[in-house]
C-alpha cells in the first residue's frame, strides 16, 4: 500500500549559497531511505517544488556512499546575498521547505 | 606518524568570542584558525581604510586576540586568520601593539598582502561571471574594491619564516587550513594534488566552525542536539598520511557525527567532484566517513586534481540603495490586513511615481521565507509582520527619505491595528566575480617582530 510521508521522515538537509546559486544537500538516514529518495527526488521534482524560487535549471549530484544527493538550484537567490531584498538572503531556510515535500513511496515496507 | 591538531576559533565574523579562548585554554591544538571575512566585508573595510589608513581590518581583531595572545605563544599554538581584511599590515601592527602591552616577547606576526587587485582589474576590464558584462559597465565610480582569493602559498611562506601569527586579507576559506597542513607535511603546492585535495576537504569541513559540530543542525525530535549554550569548537586531527578525524573539544555541547559531517561536506558545494579552490580542484565525490568514537568521525578518500590557471576575484561595487520597513498585525484576519497593506504599498509607490527599481513585499509568518505557492499546511498564523523592501538607484538622499516615510506612514494610512513599525535604509554594496590569470597576482609576506 502506498504511503505518503514527508521528506523529513527520510532525510535531513542543509542549504548553502554561492552568488545567485543555492545548493541543497539531502542526506538519507538509512540505505533504504536513500534508495527511496534516489528514485523519487529528481531535478524535475525539485524544480517544481521551488517553482517560484528557482528560476534557472536544477542539477543533481549523487554520493551513494554517504546516502546523499546534492541539488544545485541556479538563479534562486534573488541576485545573491549581496543584492537580494529578501528576508532570508542566503536561502538557508530552503532546506526546511524541501523537508516538507510529500514523498510517495510504495516500497518502504513499513505500512502507512 | 605525525598528527597536527587544528581548531576553528571562529567560523564567521560574528562567531562567539569564547570559542577562541576555550580552544587555546583547553583545546590541546597546534593551530587555531579564525575565518572572519564574508564576501562583501572587505569592501566595507576598504572604505574604512580610505578614511583612515590605519583601519580596514576586522573590528573584533583585538577583542578576539587580546585574551589568547599570551597563552597561545606560551603553548606554541599558531594563529592564522583573515581578519586583516583590507589592511593586513595595519592588523599586524595592531597585534604587535597588543603584544607589547601584554609583554609577550619573541612574537613573529606575518601580514599577507597581494589579494588587492583593484588596479589590475580596472585595467583588464574582465568579463564578469554573473552576467557576462565587463567590469567597466558597472560604472567606474561605483567600483569599491577587487580582491583575489589567495591560496595557501603565502601562508606557508609565512609559517616557513617562523611566523607565530599569520594575518591575511582575502584567502579562500579552506586554504587557511590547507596552509598549516601543507607546511607541517612539506606538501608540494604545485604537485601534491591528492594530499591538497584531502587537506582542502579537512579545511572545508572546518571552515564554518560549529557547523560541523552540531551548530545549524539540531532539530528536536529528529536530530536532537544538546548544549547550544556551550557548543564545542571543532578540531581536526590531520595525519601525515592524509587520513584525518573531525572531533570537538571534550565536555562541550553539540556532536560530531556522520550526519553533521555529511551536511557540512556538501555545504556550499556544487559538483562534489570539482570543488575549485586556489590550491587544487578538490574531489569529494568518493569521500567516506566512519564514526570511530564518540564525537569522532574519520574522513577518507578525498582527492584532488591540478589547480586551475586562474584565481577568482570578488569585485565589490555600489549597486543601489535599499529601504526596508516592517510593521505587525495580530489576531483574526491579520493575514488579510497584511495583504491589504502590501497591496497599498505597491499602489502607493506607483501613484507617487517614486524612483524605485524593485519592490518586494512579504508577510513574515506567512510567506516570507518560501513563497506560499511552495508550501503551507493551510493553518493561518496568529500574528504576522509586513515587510516592504524597496530598491532605488536615486543618489538623492531626500528621495530615499520619502520612500522610507511612505513605508512608515503605511502603518498610519493603512489597515486596522498595526504595531511596531521600523524602517532601515542602507547602501547595497554588491559583489560580482571575475577570473584573473594567476601570474598577475603577486603576494608579499611582511614580518613584524615584537
Amino acid at each position: 500500500m502506498a504511503t505518503v510521508k514527508m521528506l523529513r521522515d527520510y532525510a535531513h538537509c542543509r542549504a548553502g549559497d554561492k552568488g545567485d546559486i543555492s545548493n541543497i544537500c539531502v542526506i538519507a538516514y538509512t540505505k533504504e531511505d536513500f534508495e527511496v529518495i534516489r528514485m523519487f527526488l529528481t531535478p524535475e521534482i525539485i524544480k517544481r517544488q521551488f517553482m517560484v524560487i528557482a528560476k534557472g535549471p536544477v542539477e543533481r549530484y549523487e554520493l551513494p556512499q554517504l546516502n546523499a544527493l546534492n541539488f544545485v538550484l541556479h538563479d534562486s537567490l534573488n541576485g545573491g546575498v549581496t543584492k537580494s531584498l529578501a528576508l532570508d538572503i542566503h536561502g538557508k531556510t530552503y532546506s526546511s521547505a524541501l523537508l516538507m515535500l510529500p514523498v510517495t513511496a510504495k516500497d518502504r515496507g513499513q505500512g502507512a | 606518524m605525525k598528527t597536527i591538531k587544528i581548531g576553528t576559533g571562529a567560523g564567521y565574523a560574528d562567531d562567539r568570542i569564547q570559542h577562541g579562548v576555550d580552544l587555546v585554554n583547553y583545546g590541546q591544538i597546534n593551530y587555531i584558525i579564525f575565518e572572519c571575512l564574508a564576501e562583501r566585508t572587505i569592501a566595507i573595510a576598504q572604505q574604512a581604510k580610505l578614511k583612515d589608513p590605519k583601519l580596514g581590518y576586522n573590528n573584533w581583531l583585538d577583542i578576539r586576540l587580546e585574551p589568547i595572545l599570551k597563552k597561545a605563544k606560551a603553548k606554541g599554538i599558531k594563529i592564522i586568520s583573515n581578519m586583516g581584511a583590507a589592511n593586513p599590515q595595519a592588523a599586524a601592527e595592531k597585534i604587535a601593539s597588543i603584544a607589547r602591552e601584554q609583554r609577550v616577547e619573541g612574537l613573529k606576526i606575518a601580514a599577507v598582502t597581494g589579494d588587492d587587485v583593484f588596479e589590475q582589474i580596472k585595467q583588464l576590464d574582465s568579463v564578469m561571471i554573473e552576467d557576462g558584462k565587463k567590469v567597466s559597465e558597472l560604472g567606474i565610480d561605483n567600483l569599491i574594491a577587487a580582491n583575489a582569493y589567495l591560496g595557501a602559498e603565502p601562508i606557508v611562506e609565512a609559517l616557513s619564516a617562523g611566523a607565530d601569527i599569520v594575518i591575511t586579507g582575502r584567502v579562500a576559506d579552506p586554504s587557511l587550513f590547507v596552509a598549516p597542513i601543507a607546511f607541517e607535511n612539506n606538501l608540494r603546492l604545485d604537485g601534491d594534488w591528492t594530499m591538497l585535495g584531502k587537506a582542502t576537504c579537512a579545511g572545508h569541513l572546518m571552515e564554518c566552525g560549529t557547523y560541523v559540530s552540531g551548530g545549524f543542525y539540531g532539530d528536536p525530535g529528529i536530530k536532537d542536539i544538546q548544549g547550544f549554550d556551550d557548543l564545542g569548537q571543532p578540531i581536526c586531527e590531520f595525519q601525515s598520511d592524509g587520513c584525518f578525524v573531525i572531533t570537538k573539544r571534550p565536555q562541550t555541547g553539540g556532536e560530531v557525527s556522520i550526519g553533521t559531517c555529511s551536511e557540512q561536506l556538501l555545504y556550499e558545494i556544487h559538483d562534489p567532484a570539482r570543488y575549485i579552490t586556489p590550491d587544487v580542484v578538490a574531489d569529494f565525490s568518493a569521500v567516506t566517513m566512519e564514526q570511530v568514537g564518540p564525537d569522532r568521525v574519520s574522513i577518507s578518500n578525498a582527492t584532488g586534481h591540478p589547480r586551475t590557471s586562474t584565481l577568482k576575484v570578488n569585485v565589490a561595487y555600489h549597486d543601489s540603495y535599499a529601504v526596508i520597513g516592517e510593521f505587525s498585525y495580530g489576531g483574526v484576519g491579520c493575514v488579510d490586513r497584511a495583504k491589504l497593506a502590501c497591496d497599498a504599498a505597491i499602489k502607493r509607490f506607483k501613484r507617487l511615481n517614486l524612483p524605485i527599481t524593485e519592490c518586494r513585499t512579504d508577510i513574515i509568518g506567512y510567506n516570507s521565507l518560501f513563497s506560499e505557492n511552495t508550501y503551507g499546511n493551510g493553518a493561518l498564523p496568529n500574528e504576522v509582520r509586513v515587510r516592504v523592501a524597496v530598491r532605488t538607484s536615486s543618489k538623492d538622499y531626500r528621495q530615499r527619505g520619502i520612500i522610507a516615510n511612505e513605508i512608515r506612514s503605511l502603518s498610519f494610512n493603512g489597515p486596522y491595528g498595526y504595531g511596531g513599525p521600523s524602517v532601515v535604509a542602507k547602501d547595497v554594496i554588491a559583489i560580482n566575480s571575475v577570473l584573473i590569470p594567476r601570474e598577475l597576482v603577486h603576494t608579499t609576506v611582511t614580518m613584524t617582530e615584537v
